[in-house]
């Protein structure tokens, strides 16, 4: 009877298999942790239609979060300022500087300037930043410190893990409220505890529950 | 299955036993088998037939496909405005004041925008009649102003025009002193709409008005002009009334003269302990109506009889005493009514006769209930001018130049006699206003569209006479304009834009100097101060009352208002007509009505299509066997069976008008009722989901109850329930819970509508009813129990009970639906794999599976419908109640942010709480034992659905009472 076989199939099917396995974990793996988005989001900083530099605005000129993301303490959404209120000031400030253009034809034609979102949860999060805000969490929790950002990276990755973190243990990301915008604030003595005793004077309990977010 | 089979199986009722349908009560094979099914036959398979290797394909390549999508992150733009808009915070809605006109009269609303767009409608509290609630009908037209099938441009004899063209042609066309030209339009109670509509009269002295509502209340106006010598609006205290007695008015329902009817009466139905009498409801009618339903005794009367009925109780009164009542149960009722002089109620429905209804006031009268339970004001509307007939007479005759139609669609509501398609055509030009290309503006040189009352200024009068003004919630959306500024247009008034001639009649009315307060404080408020009318005692006149003639002969028909459709024109409204009838239980359908001795004597069985007709006016309507209907008479409800209508409401149904003439608008009799031999497919909601036979609706007589008040709790026996779980407590923070009271809910389907709007909840449509589909989160259950013939009903709204043993919770293979620490029983889309296991193992069948993509197909203009607070869901996942999770969170932020630590009991309302006018929907916090919930929960009345399972649900129920009257031994007269 002929060998159909060779001496060395086994070796290969061996080989075949192992190389699948390893192969295939390793390709899921890798999918997993490039879809993380800790890693797939994490660091995003997209070109915006205007140079708008957080660091010159919060950071050098000292402008409080709250003047251009007014609805912060009120609504859900920190809403980005109308066309407006950046003329509030480039009306006189730096009039004909050519990266303001965009802003000086939106107030023009009263077209809106089309930003491009950089801190993205999906559709089925209900983020509410009125109650973290009142609460005492600073934007620098979730959005890091902008005063010094040029351009806005995404420093966390807003994934629900990482909410949950601190949702369980939110005694270190609660300052006095009238320090939440003020991005670099170093405490006097410990973060927690501080945070510890608000928590205790406001009643704040942090959902863990799933319509806390979902709805 | 044919009527003899349930007429065999049916056999005998021991006992207090409860049943949907005749299938049930029968307990045939197939109901069983429909029974044992997780979902309905066919629910679960795909909609067409792909083979298996075709699926398999799909899923390998969207395996594939879907790494792909992963890598790239979707680029989203913000866009804000260039300029702010005052008070104007996204994410935040706002909620503006306005009203809407139905059948001449104001529903006072408040009405809640996102971004500019409406996108829920609630009762305005401040408003005499809504008090905060609202029905069905306006919870559902906010989906009509986004309605794609709208008109959406002018058009001139088919082709599109502009409004330019049409005043151009206004100007030209609209000379002289009016002689030949008619106006044509329905109630309108409204005062800036009178002050143009008398300037167009001065203008145009010659010109003749005709008001026609197909569902209108002429007869009730013209029985208490009858009485009264003058036009009045009567006006019912029924929170004032121990004893009512409904003859053939369906004041909870269809009828139903106002909010205030439903909340009066469900106010004094509320029994907090032995010691409350609840009111007594006695009904005479035909047609098993909701507020038979809730009837302490129904008497099944032909409607031809009730005016004869209504006769012997008026001698029985003491009106012309002599003439002993040949029905026993008049002469019983007469007793009990005349032992709470003062006290009680006779009403009859707006069926009835003028002469009727000026009998029922003399009753009432004699009675002394004037100036108690039934008072009166001057009418909230100006008369109108000529009839319809006139009007069909003057077209016939070719004296019609020019008619103009506001707003009706009188081609299709026209009663048969008038021809009235056929005697439009010789009207010089008809100019037609509609929010729709119907059936009137197919046959109209010119078709104007019309603006929804949300995109509109007007004002709008409530019966009582308390003006609300209109405010737009949004620019029109196709270019509409209001039927008052096409009349201003045609008119020359001094004022063309809804706006100023809204503003401009009311400043004219106030001193300058307070106008423009006065004006923002009518737009705030919802209602204008002042403008309720005076209460007024008119002086009856002595009637010459002849005694009806009852006509006995043939079939009788009776024409009743669609609770979803209304007259026809919310048929293009896909939320109204997926709306289960709360009687019959169907959706997207009318039928005729028939007791089961009616179809047996007809050989008919249900979906079976007969020819009803009288002479040679007939119409084809499928049949449907409607216990507690009366032998001999048919109901068919109008409106359905449009022509040129919409996407959604095309054909959908089958017209009753072409057998509804000018002398009969109500019931007829002298019909012949004839079997067609063909069937028709009637999709009923009744029969899903059922409980296997349960004691789930508990009650009991007043009697009962006084003697043994825990009966509700006394009527399930099991021994200790254990748990295989870890018990969970839950006694910190708020501990959501809900109380419904049986004893008050009235069946009026306005908190389903309400859920629908205010969770994103889809439209499946008829065909996937059928399978079984349905996505309502809360439904209206209606039990029967008696016997087939002369039964009485319950209802029983369920939701989610949130049990705090859930069973789909331990089932749930992904853990997307989980507890949370305040006992809400919650659903987590995102995570939802749709094994449907929660489902299957949920005691009250409260889950709704997405089948399909429901949302898939809804156009663009009704995107703007959706609620932002709700996740749209998407197909394959599971739904159900949340107990409105996104009103709670939004008010623990605001009070948090408001420095509160806790919510104030009341602040947190469900969206079916909030829009139930009989008040039988309460939620709050369990944790407080001040709460309103948690005091109703104490009563002796409450009891758990199914407790004996163990589950611990949230939503408990106060078992129904009914106060019947112990010298009327048997329940049928």
């Amino acid at each position: 009877m002929a060998v159909i076989f060779s001496r060395s199939a086994d070796k290969y099917l061996r080989l075949t298999v192992l190389i699948a396995l390893f192969g295939g974990a390793g390709a899921i793996g890798l999918i997993a942790y490039l879809s993380h988005p800790a890693v797939r989001d994490t660091g995003y900083a997209p070109a915006q239609p205007v140079e708008y530099s957080h660091k010159l605005h919060a950071g050098n000129l000292g402008l409080d979060c709250r003047y251009c993301h007014s609805t912060v303490e009120r609504s859900a959404f920190a809403a980005l300022p109308a066309t407006e209120v950046c003329m509030n000031c480039h009306a006189r400030v730096k009039k004909d500087s050519p990266l303001l253009q965009p802003v000086r034809d939106s107030f023009a034609t009263g077209a809106p300037i089309p930003w491009v979102k950089v801190h993205r949860l999906p559709d089925y999060v209900y983020f509410n930043h009125r109650a973290h805000v009142t609460a005492g969490v600073s934007c620098a929790s979730c959005h890091g410190r902008v005063d010094q950002m040029i351009v806005v990276k995404q420093t966390a990755p807003l994934s629900m893990a990482w909410c949950l973190d601190c949702h369980r243990n939110p005694d270190a990301s609660v300052r006095p409220a009238e320090q939440v915008t003020n991005l670099g604030w170093q405490p006097d003595r410990d973060a927690a505890e501080i945070g510890r005793e608000i928590i205790q004077a406001k009643g704040i309990a942090p959902p863990t529950n799933c319509s806390g977010c979902h709805r | 299955m044919s009527l003899i089979q349930i007429g065999q199986a049916g056999g005998t009722l021991t006992g207090r036993r409860y049943w949907r349908s005749l299938e049930e009560l029968a307990d045939t094979p197939n109901f069983r088998e429909w029974l044992h099914r997780e979902f309905p036959e066919n629910a679960s398979e795909m909609l067409e037939s792909r083979s298996r290797r075709t699926l398999l394909k799909l899923m390998a390549a969207s395996i594939g496909l879907a790494g792909l999508t992963a890598c790239r992150r979707p680029v989203e733009k913000i866009l804000p405005a260039s300029r702010g808009v005052e008070d104007y915070i996204p994410g935040n809605p706002l909620y503006y004041a306005t009203a809407m006109e139905l059948g001449g009269a104001a529903a006072g609303l408040m009405v809640e925008a996102h971004d500019g767009r409406p996108t829920k409608i609630e009762g305005n509290p401040k408003h005499p009649d809504s008090r905060g609630a609202c029905s069905a009908y306006a919870q559902a037209s906010v989906l009509g102003l986004y309605d794609p099938d709208r008109s959406q441009h002018v058009a001139r004899g088919g082709r599109k025009s502009d409004w330019e063209e049409f005043a151009r042609f206004a100007k030209e066309h609209f000379t002289g002193d009016g002689k030949g030209v008619w106006l044509l339009s329905g109630y309108f109670a409204s005062p800036s709409f009178e002050a143009v509509r008398g300037h167009f009269s001065r203008k145009f002295p010659g010109a003749r008005w005709v008001e026609y509502e197909a569902l209108g209340r002429e007869s009730i106006e013209r029985g208490a002009e009858l009485a009264f010598g003058e036009r009045v609006e009567t006006h019912y205290d029924f929170e004032k009334a121990d004893v009512i007695l409904a003859l053939d008015s369906d004041f909870l329902g269809v009828d139903s003269p106002g909010l205030n009817a439903v909340r009066g009466f469900a106010r004094r139905r509320h029994v907090e302990s032995v010691k409350d009498a609840p009111n007594r409801l006695y009904v005479a009618e035909s047609r098993f109506s909701t507020t038979g339903a809730m009837a302490d005794h129904r008497f099944r009367v032909r409607s031809g009889e009730i005016a004869e009925a209504a006769a012997e109780l008026a001698a029985a009164v003491g009106l012309r005493p002599g003439n002993e009542p040949r029905r026993a149960w008049v002469a019983e009722v007469a007793k009990d009514l005349a032992a709470h002089r003062g006290r009680s109620i006779v009403i009859a429905g707006r069926g009835q006769s003028a002469e009727a209804h000026a009998l029922v006031h003399a009753i009432n009268e004699a009675l002394g209930n004037f100036g108690q339970t039934v008072n009166f004001t001057a009418p909230a509307r100006q008369a109108g001018g000529a009839s319809l007939g006139e009007l069909a007479e003057a077209l016939s005759a070719g004296e019609v130049k020019t008619l103009v139609i506001l707003g009706s669609n009188p081609v299709f509501t026209a009663p048969a006699d008038l021809n009235f398609a056929a005697n439009l055509e010789k009207a010089g030009v008809t100019i037609h206003l509609g929010l729709e290309v119907d059936e009137t503006a197919a046959r109209s040189e010119w078709h104007l569209p019309q603006a929804h009352y949300l995109e509109a200024w007007g004002d709008v009068r409530a019966l009582d006479g308390t003006a609300s003004v209109q405010q737009p919630l949004i620019e029109p959306l196709y270019g509409g304009r209001t039927a008052a500024e096409v009349l201003a247009l045609i008119g020359g008034y001094p004022h063309e834009r809804a706006y100023d001639i809204a503003r401009g009649f009311w400043t004219a009315r106030w001193p300058a100097a307070e106008a423009e307060r006065n004006w923002r404080r009518a737009l705030h408020e919802g209602v204008v101060e002042g403008t309720r009318a005076a209460r007024i005692t008119p002086k009856t006149r002595p009637q010459a009352w002849s005694g009806a003639e009852v006509e006995r002969g043939g079939i009788e028909v009776t024409f009743y208002q669609s609770p979803a459709v209304y007259d026809g024109r919310f048929a293009n409204n896909a939320w109204l007509q997926e709306l289960p009838d709360a009687m019959t239980k169907l959706a997207w359908d009318n039928a005729a009505l028939m007791s089961p001795a009616t179809a047996k004597s007809l050989g008919v069985a249900n979906g079976d299509l007969v020819l009803v007709a009288k002479g040679a006016r007939q119409a084809e309507l499928p049949a449907w066997i409607m216990p507690g209907q009366v032998d001999g008479s048919i109901a068919v409800a109008l409106g359905y069976g449009r022509t040129e209508c919409g996407r959604v409401g095309q054909g959908v149904g089958h017209n009753a008008y072409p057998i509804r003439t000018s002398d009969g608008p109500g019931f007829a009799s002298g019909y012949e009722v004839r079997k067609t031999g063909r069937s028709y497919s009637l999709v009923s909601a009744q029969e899903h989901h059922s409980m296997e036979g349960r004691p789930l609706v508990r009650e009991a007589t007043v009697d009962e109850y006084r003697h043994d008040p825990e009966f509700a709790k006394h009527a399930v026996h099991h021994g200790p329930a254990e748990s295989l779980y870890k018990n969970l407590t839950f006694d910190e923070g708020y501990q959501w819970g809900m109380a419904i009271d049986l004893n008050r809910c009235v069946g009026c389907n306005a908190c389903v509508t309400a859920c629908q709007a205010e969770n994103n909840i889809p439209v499946v449509g008829k065909q996937q009813l059928e399978r079984g589909r349905e996505m309502h989160w809360i439904r209206v259950d209606r039990y029967f129990t008696g016997s087939e013939a002369a039964p009485e009903a319950a209802f029983q709204p369920v939701a989610c009970q949130h049990c705090e043993n859930a069973p789909c919770e331990n089932v749930c293979p992904v853990a997307a639906t989980a507890h949370s620490s305040e006992g809400l029983n919650e659903m987590a889309y995102n995570r939802c794999v749709g094994t449907r296991y929660c489902s299957n193992n949920c005691p009250y069948k409260v889950r709704r599976f997405n089948f399909l993509e429901w949302h898939k197909d809804v156009a663009e203009s009704t995107r703007m419908v959706f609620n932002p607070d709700v996740t749209v869901r998407m197909r394959g996942v599971m739904e159900k109640c949340t107990y409105c999770v996104q009103r709670i969170q939004e008010t623990k932020i605001r009070a948090k942010a408001e420095g509160r630590r806790a919510i104030r009991d009341g602040e947190i309302l469900t969206a079916c709480q909030q829009t139930c006018p009989a008040e039988a929907i309460v939620f709050g916090n369990l944790n407080d034992p001040n709460s309103r919930v948690s005091r109703l929960k104490k009563l002796d009345r409450d009891y758990a659905m199914l407790a004996e399972l163990n589950v611990k649900p949230r939503t408990s129920y106060l078992a129904r009472l009914r106060n019947p009257n112990p010298e009327i031994s048997r329940i049928d007269g």
